[in-house]
């Protein structure tokens, strides 16, 4: 087990613990650029998805993950994002106006929608913006002459200065174009967790009434995170509007936000890395499931697809077996054994056990 | 005239929203948690119920055959409490948000495999009846809806303020610790209450099939349940059937009288209007936080 040998007070809170870290990271980042030139046109639309997918998760692990509120809701500002940019870019915006344009409008909507919303805890604010999500949903059936209504309307392709980033005829482009965002996105977001305001909202997460008494405005930080995590979701909902191209209200159903609660649990609640692993999962296992479909009707002759909602079974079941079992997500599982290798013989079985709690009504008589 | 008939219709289906609500109510006063798989659990009852009843399934009598349907709902109610959500007792109320809306999906998955996904009719001895009151149609099953949920909702009352049970549910829903430390049985009352809520949804799902075609899909009335236990107050019985009556009669009248869309939105605008006036309903219960 390596150890750093600190000399500032200021090497707590770097975004890297060492040059390796930083290393890898790059490394990362770097394999991530050239995979045009390693893969088919299938596998780069699919880590576009993937790299939209973790996009919208990190949208909603500031939410769930970071300041502890619950959204059930998400998919209504996916929705706002991609119409906003798509309404802007057909009034002659470009998109390099439009995108940002869109982020901030969502994340505006998100945070005017807030300051009534955070006054609820817990399970209000679940269902307050499962309305929510219902709300915008008929709306954008409403708003025909904007949104095309229950038909639908078609994403204008991508250009900046002259370079077409169009989904089909340039899927590379597009793909970079995702991943700048991303890395973009995720390098703020990194730091805005070792900032005063990101480390505000862990103690809102941990304990509102501490936080309280440190002299944080909950009310305030509590709409700054869903301001902020509305505007994250709206941008990866304008990407998604591209990537699909042609899209109406259904494409922003209520699996759809289910889908992300999954992503943000599933993945790590609480770890950016964890919105990348539930990213990767979601998108990866129903490619999985269409796989093991065919060799199981090849090797049996039983035909799986007679079963609708296959798939949502299996999301299901590993939703379930990770909220009984592990927690902490994929992230946290592999922190886990991590450190079982690092520490190799002296780990020890009930390091990581749960502390045992109870529960005490939020109701006072 | 009309108005009276719109009312009518939606007291009757206000009570369905109603009686769905209460079963989460039941959860969160005993529990603290609130069961998102609700709406599929009524889904579950009714097609339990319709398997039980209908000529082509069980062929049994319709009062048999309910309470049959209902009896068999409260050992799945009491079976998920125990196999599955006992596990994650004492986690923060989120995980079992997610899990309860896992669990929702599995049960929509069950139905569809054993019934198929296309629009099912259950079997009732009151379909198509109707009497008149001075020109007003009122349809039996509208008729039966309201005396059963009106009897439920009595009976769950005096079921929490005066039984042994009841109590203890109370207690064990205020701090865990604590009633255990005095006796009660905590995780034995949460089963059961679990399963008394798989009863009351069945009903719920019963009297909904009596009204029109059912699918695994049925259980999305769920989120509207959601509202009417939000606007009566989540824990108040009463609250959520008054709730549910309000979204039942507003919905219908909305759309008789207001631009279309509204009809849909109506539930979930007087949803967080309520939330945001008084963020604990109209029933509170929840007073402050304390440390």
């Amino acid at each position: 087990m390596k150890v750093i040998f600190k000399t500032s007070y200021d090497n707590d809170i770097d975004l890297h613990e060492d040059g390796w870290a930083r290393g890898r990271i790059a490394l990362l980042v770097v394999v991530m650029a050239a995979l045009p030139f390693l893969v088919g046109e299938y596998y780069l639309a699919e880590a576009a998805n993937t790299l939209i997918w973790s996009l919208a998760g990190m949208g909603l692990m500031v939410l769930v993950g970071h300041t502890g509120q619950a959204s059930l809701g998400h998919a209504a500002f996916l929705a706002i994002g991609a119409y906003t940019d798509v309404a802007l870019m057909n009034i002659g915006v470009p998109w390099i106006i439009s995108f940002p344009l869109a982020g901030l409008a969502t994340g505006l909507f998100g945070a005017l929608v807030a300051i009534p919303a955070v006054r609820m805890s817990g399970i209000y604010l679940a269902i307050a913006t499962l309305a929510l999500f219902v709300i915008v949903e008929e709306m954008v059936i409403l708003l025909e002459p904007i949104t095309g209504g229950v038909g639908g309307l078609m994403a204008p392709s991508i250009e900046i200065f002259g370079v077409n980033f169009d989904r089909y005829t340039n899927l590379n482009n597009f793909y970079w174009l995702c991943l700048a965002v991303v890395v973009a996105v995720t390098w703020l977001y990194a730091n805005l967790l070792r900032s005063p305001t990101g480390r505000s909202f862990l103690a809102v997460r941990d304990s509102e009434v501490s936080a309280r008494a440190l002299g944080i405005n909950i009310t305030r930080t509590r709409a700054l995170a869903f301001g902020l995590s509305c505007g994250m979701t709206g941008l990866a909902g304008s990407l998604l509007g591209h990537y699909i191209a042609y899209f109406n209200y259904e494409l922003f159903s209520v699996f759809i936000s289910i889908n992300l609660l999954l992503v943000v649990t599933i993945g790590g609640l609480g770890f950016i890395q964890g919105a990348f692993m539930g990213a990767i999962l979601i998108t990866a296992v129903p490619q999985l499931i269409a796989i093991l479909r065919g060799t199981v009707n090849d090797l049996t002759g039983i035909d799986l697809s007679v079963l609708p909602g296959l798939d949502t079974l299996i999301f299901s079941a590993i939703l379930i077996g990770f909220i009984i079992y592990e927690p902490a997500g994929l992230w946290g599982r592999w922190l886990k054994t991590r450190v079982w290798f690092q520490l190799f013989p002296l780990a020890r079985r009930d390091m990581f056990r749960r502390q045992k709690s109870y529960l005490k009504t939020e109701r006072q008589r | 005239m009309e108005l009276i008939q719109l009312v009518i219709g939606g007291v009757a289906s206000g009570c369905i929203y109603g009686l769905v609500a209460l079963g989460f109510v039941l959860i969160y006063k005993a529990t603290e948690g609130v069961n998102f798989a609700q709406g599929d659990m009524m889904m579950l009852g009714a097609f339990v119920a319709l398997g039980l009843v209908n000529s082509d399934y069980g062929a049994l009598a319709f009062v048999p055959g309910v309470i049959l349907a209902a009896a068999i709902m409260g050992g799945v109610g009491y079976g998920i409490d125990r196999l599955v959500v006992r596990q994650i007792i004492g986690q923060p109320q989120f995980a079992l948000v997610i899990l309860t809306i896992a669990l929702g999906f599995v049960l929509r998955f069950a139905a569809g495999t054993i019934w198929g996904f296309s629009p099912l009719v259950l079997e009732t001895p009151f379909a198509g009846q109707h009497m008149e009151i001075a020109g007003i149609i009122i349809g039996y099953e509208d008729m039966v809806t309201i005396i059963v949920t009106a009897l439920l909702t009595l009976l769950l009352w005096v079921f929490f303020g005066f039984t042994r049970i009841g109590l203890a549910a109370q207690a064990a829903s205020q701090n865990q610790m604590a009633a255990y430390i005095v006796g009660v049985p905590v995780h034995r009352i949460n089963s059961l209450i679990w399963g008394l809520s798989g009863v009351v949804s069945t009903i719920a799902g019963v009297l909904y099939a009596s009204k029109g075609a059912i699918d695994p899909n049925i259980g999305l009335l769920g989120i509207k349940a959601f509202a009417a236990a939000v606007i009566g107050g989540f824990g108040s019985l009463p609250g959520a059937l008054l709730g549910g009556i309000l979204i039942g009669v507003v919905e219908p009248v909305a759309a008789r009288y207001l631009p279309g869309g509204i009809s849909q939105m109506s539930p979930y605008i007087i949803m967080l209007a309520v939330l945001v006036t008084r963020p604990n309903g109209l029933f509170a219960q929840i007073y402050a936080k304390k440390v």
